[in-house]
């Protein structure tokens, strides 16, 4: 049975990098007792995958992760035991079975919302709304996008699919996935690029607030997948 | 939420922030305002190594346990994180709390290895703290160490207020419930009233009531008196034994780290001591006797350790884990266990031979895998100096087997600089290996072998330690040991198969300057004080280590590094550790010594009592039928 697990990453814990994630994920499911499926072969190990990583010093509270189980286990009780088992910063939200034959979650993302505020000291020394909306009124919009090999001017102007600006925060919807991957501090680089002011590296506190699947107009919250599962009075250990 | 001692600032610059976050599963976090006394106890090394080490776990879990104690961990600050908390103000603090050490009672610092202490330094400094014991606050919290150096504590000897020698596991509850005496008392806190108190118990040594006098003030003196300051003071020193391991704590929930550290598994201490006598080993000696913890105990332990961790990985610990009695039934529980469980089992120590080999083949992958061993010495005749009951016939017989199973990787351990070492010793080394590599090719037909047999012999250098037979030898210099790791070097790839054979060798600085420390005395103390104020710090290291800013240190201070490495001691002479009672006699390590020098082999515990002097502990090895 495939299972897609929402999680939050918060507080102490946005400074520990994907790899961690997942070595702490592995741990905890042995904790809980969940029935976790492993693979067969020389070095078994449990059958999992997250949606997508996240940047160091990010917090999220729509993060996901499917999983394979080999016995049924009530929503209720997987999600209390997991956050028994748990620390401080990352709490499971949701517990759901997937239905037959729905990509995982990796191979399904296509877009992610991201809020996008200061840290204190850090103000944003102009109109935010007002920036925005100059900059992506314009045919496109062209940034210097780092990659592994090199450096190239990007067009991010169709990865942005919606924003709202506040006083002191944005919420950006950005395309991500294995495709069209954008990361919010790209936007960011773009829109002080824009204003002419510097940005100062540690000035963002940005949160990934949920990630969708589906095609830009018709986007629908991973979450939104699976179904929680009754408790069928299983005899399982959790 | 819990706030950090670091902002996000500092963090986001800092490599790896996940060492100094704390809030992993397992730790403690208590209300200090509800506990007496605030332990910070600190492994002097970066976090992956710290969490690495057993025994912090063992204590913190046992303080913990005590309602009135609160015990947090504190880990070396990687050098870019010093530079910043430097410049920035910021102290030193607990993982759990994120609160400064200077606020705690007690700092305890564990040595466990002569190239930490610039760190213990590191860790003073960044804490607020003086480094000398004298010049330190009454509110200051309370510096004590414990560890293997603690058998030779002298050259940080006037940094700590108190040494704890022994195992930690019996007498800190009466060390706590004195403090709290004093620290309660109505008249108010007399912290030299306390230390003073606490001298008079077992297993501790409190430097600042003890004198030491030279014959002279030459850098070359030996040591003329080490006295108590008055009568009631006792003159020597027991060390600490928990004689009953089963019962004692241990961490049933042992913290987990979130980032990958050098031992990312559940450690079952299986037993403490070792049987075999090996003159060289330091361990060997001041663990004695061998004592086992019980079968039941241990699969109990197991259990309970991966359940509360989630671990996927165990590893039995003990300095030679195939001199447990019970070790066929205790490997067959975790095979059993990993079956339902997705276990993954680790076994290092272990003697190869047809039982190990099989075991290893059923809980490793054989093509991964290597099959080790440990000569230490190149010929049977410099085994038989040092003790190392290994022959030939056992390393061929070992590698044959090993190889009919499908290994075809050896590791070799040795050392070169042994008493009484000459050339064919070494020899003996380079023709070990290349005897293993002719095995494989004349026992595996060239259809069935998996490539080239590979053998990777590497050669540490002797460092002679306190407390065994070889604590009176002279030591190599850094340019007799490069010679002679150059002898071999050369001589190996002279062999036939030495295409199959690596070789490497460790830093022959450092296990001098190693050599300095083990032996030294408290003359030493302003060396360090000086390397640390030249930068040295990480030393452990290969990329932060530089030998020069040492050797510098020795000269400004005026100390001499030779006189504490390249002397053969006298018998008679007063050794800086010999206020300290470990239980072994003088007469046995004497006797040892000169069974050395005449290549006597020394049975086994097991085989024949050696009379020691361990027996008097009444129990373990020594009472077994």
């Amino acid at each position: 049975m495939k299972i897609r697990v929402r999680f939050t990453k918060s507080g102490p814990m946005k400074f520990i990098g994907h790899l961690d994630v997942m070595h702490f994920f592995q741990q905890l499911l042995r904790r809980s007792g969940i029935p976790i499926a492993y693979s067969t072969g020389m070095s078994p190990h449990q059958i999992m995958s997250f949606a997508l990583p996240l940047g160091i010093g990010l917090e999220s509270v729509g993060e996901y992760m499917d999983i394979e189980i080999h016995e049924a286990a009530p929503s209720l009780q997987a999600v209390e035991c997991m956050n028994r088992h748990s620390v401080e910063g990352i709490e499971i939200l949701s517990f759901k079975a997937l239905p037959e034959g729905a990509l995982n979650a990796m191979a399904s993302v296509t877009a992610a919302d991201y809020e996008v505020g200061f840290r204190e000291g850090f103000p944003p020394s102009f109109d935010l709304s007002a920036a925005m909306t100059g900059l992506f009124e314009r045919d496109s919009v062209t940034v210097l996008k780092k990659t592994k090999k090199s450096e190239k001017e990007t067009d991010i102007k169709p990865l942005v699919y919606s924003f709202e600006a506040f006083k002191d925060r944005l919420l950006l919807k950005l395309s991500c996935g294995s495709v069209d991957n954008i990361k919010p501090e790209l936007v960011m680089k773009a829109l002080y690029g824009y204003h002419g002011t510097e940005l100062c590296d540690y000035a963002l506190r940005i949160k990934r607030l949920d990630m969708y699947t589906g095609e830009r107009d018709e986007l629908r919250s991973l979450d939104s997948i699976g179904n929680d599962i009754d408790d069928q009075g299983d005899n399982n250990r959790v | 939420m819990r706030r950090l001692a670091l902002s996000d600032e500092i963090l986001l610059k800092t490599d790896k922030p996940v060492r100094y976050i704390g809030n992993e599963v397992n730790s403690v976090i208590k209300d200090k305002a509800e506990v007496d006394i605030r332990f910070a106890i600190c492994f002097p090394d970066l976090y992956e190594i710290g969490m690495s080490h057993l025994g912090i776990q063992i204590l913190y879990s046992m303080f913990n346990s005590w309602d009135d104690v609160w015990c947090e961990r504190v880990y070396s600050p990687w050098i870019d994180l010093a530079e910043t908390m430097k410049k920035e103000g910021i102290p030193l603090f607990a993982l759990e709390s994120q609160e400064p050490v200077r606020d705690f009672d007690f700092l305890g610092i564990t040595l466990q290895y002569e190239m930490s202490y610039t760190n213990v330094l590191q860790i003073l400094e960044l804490s607020g703290l003086e480094f000398y014991a004298k010049d330190r606050e009454d509110n200051d919290p309370i510096l004590i160490c414990g560890g293997p150096c603690t058998y030779n504590p002298e050259p940080v000897a006037d940094f700590f207020d108190i040494v704890y020698i022994g195992d930690g596991e019996t007498r800190y509850r009466e060390l706590f419930d004195l403090y709290k005496k004093y620290k309660y008392d109505p008249a108010g806190y007399d912290r030299k009233a306390f230390l003073r108190a606490a001298a008079k118990l077992g297993g501790i040594y409190v430097p600042s009531l003890y004198r030491v006098e030279y014959e002279t003030d030459e850098p070359d003196s030996l040591i003329r008196s080490f006295e108590p300051v008055s009568d009631d003071i006792p003159r020597i020193i027991k060390r600490e034994v928990c004689m009953e391991l089963s019962g004692a704590s241990y961490p049933l929930k042992p913290i987990v780290p979130f980032m990958k550290v050098t031992q990312d598994r559940v450690v079952l201490e299986i037993m403490r001591g070792c049987i075999r006598g090996c003159r060289f080993c330091q361990a060997g000696m001041i663990y004695r006797p061998l004592r086992e913890r019980s079968l039941e105990t241990l699969k109990s332990f197991a259990v309970q350790m991966l359940e509360s961790s989630g671990q996927d990985e165990i590893s039995l610990s003990s300095l030679s884990s195939s001199d447990y009695s019970k070790l066929p039934e205790l490997i067959d529980f975790l095979i059993e266990y990993a079956k339902d469980n997705k276990l993954n089992i680790s076994l290092p120590s272990l003697r190869v031979d047809v039982f190990s080999l099989d075991v290893m083949s059923k809980v490793q992958d054989v093509r991964k895998s290597s099959v080790t061993f440990a000569p230490e010495a190149g010929s049977q005749r410099l085994r038989n100096v040092i003790n190392k009951g290994l022959s030939e016939e056992d390393i061929l017989e070992g590698c044959k087997t090993a190889f009919l199973g499908g290994w075809n990787r050896i590791k070799l351990y040795f050392m070169l600089g042994l008493p009484t070492e000459n050339e064919e010793d070494m020899r003996g080394i380079c023709d070990i290996c290349d005897e293993i590599a002719r095995l494989y090719y004349d026992l595996i037909p060239k259809e069935e072998r998996k490539g080239r047999v590979s053998i990777a012999a590497s050669t540490s250098f002797f460092v002679p330690k306190p407390f065994t037979p070889f604590q009176w030898a002279a030591q190599g210099t850094k340019e007799e040991f490069l010679e002679k790791a150059r002898f071999v070097n050369s001589e190996m790839k002279g062999k036939l198969n030495s295409k199959s054979i690596k070789y490497n060798w460790h830093d022959a600085g450092v296990s001098v300057l190693e050599g300095a420390l083990a032996r030294g005395d408290r003359r030493l103390s302003k060396v360090l004080v000086r390397a640390y104020e030249k930068g040295a710090c990480f030393d452990a290291w290969t990329e932060t280590f530089h030998e020069e800013t040492w050797l510098e240190a020795f000269e400004e201070t005026g100390v001499s590094l030779d006189f504490y490495t390249k002397r053969e001691r006298d018998v008679s002479e007063l050794l800086p550790w010999d206020f300290i009672d470990t239980g072994i006699s003088r007469g046995f390590l004497v006797r040892e010594w000169e069974n050395a020098r005449t290549e006597r082999v020394t049975p086994n515990c097991r085989r024949q009592c050696s009379g020691c002097g361990a027996r008097a502990f009444g129990g373990g090895v020594c009472y077994e039928d």
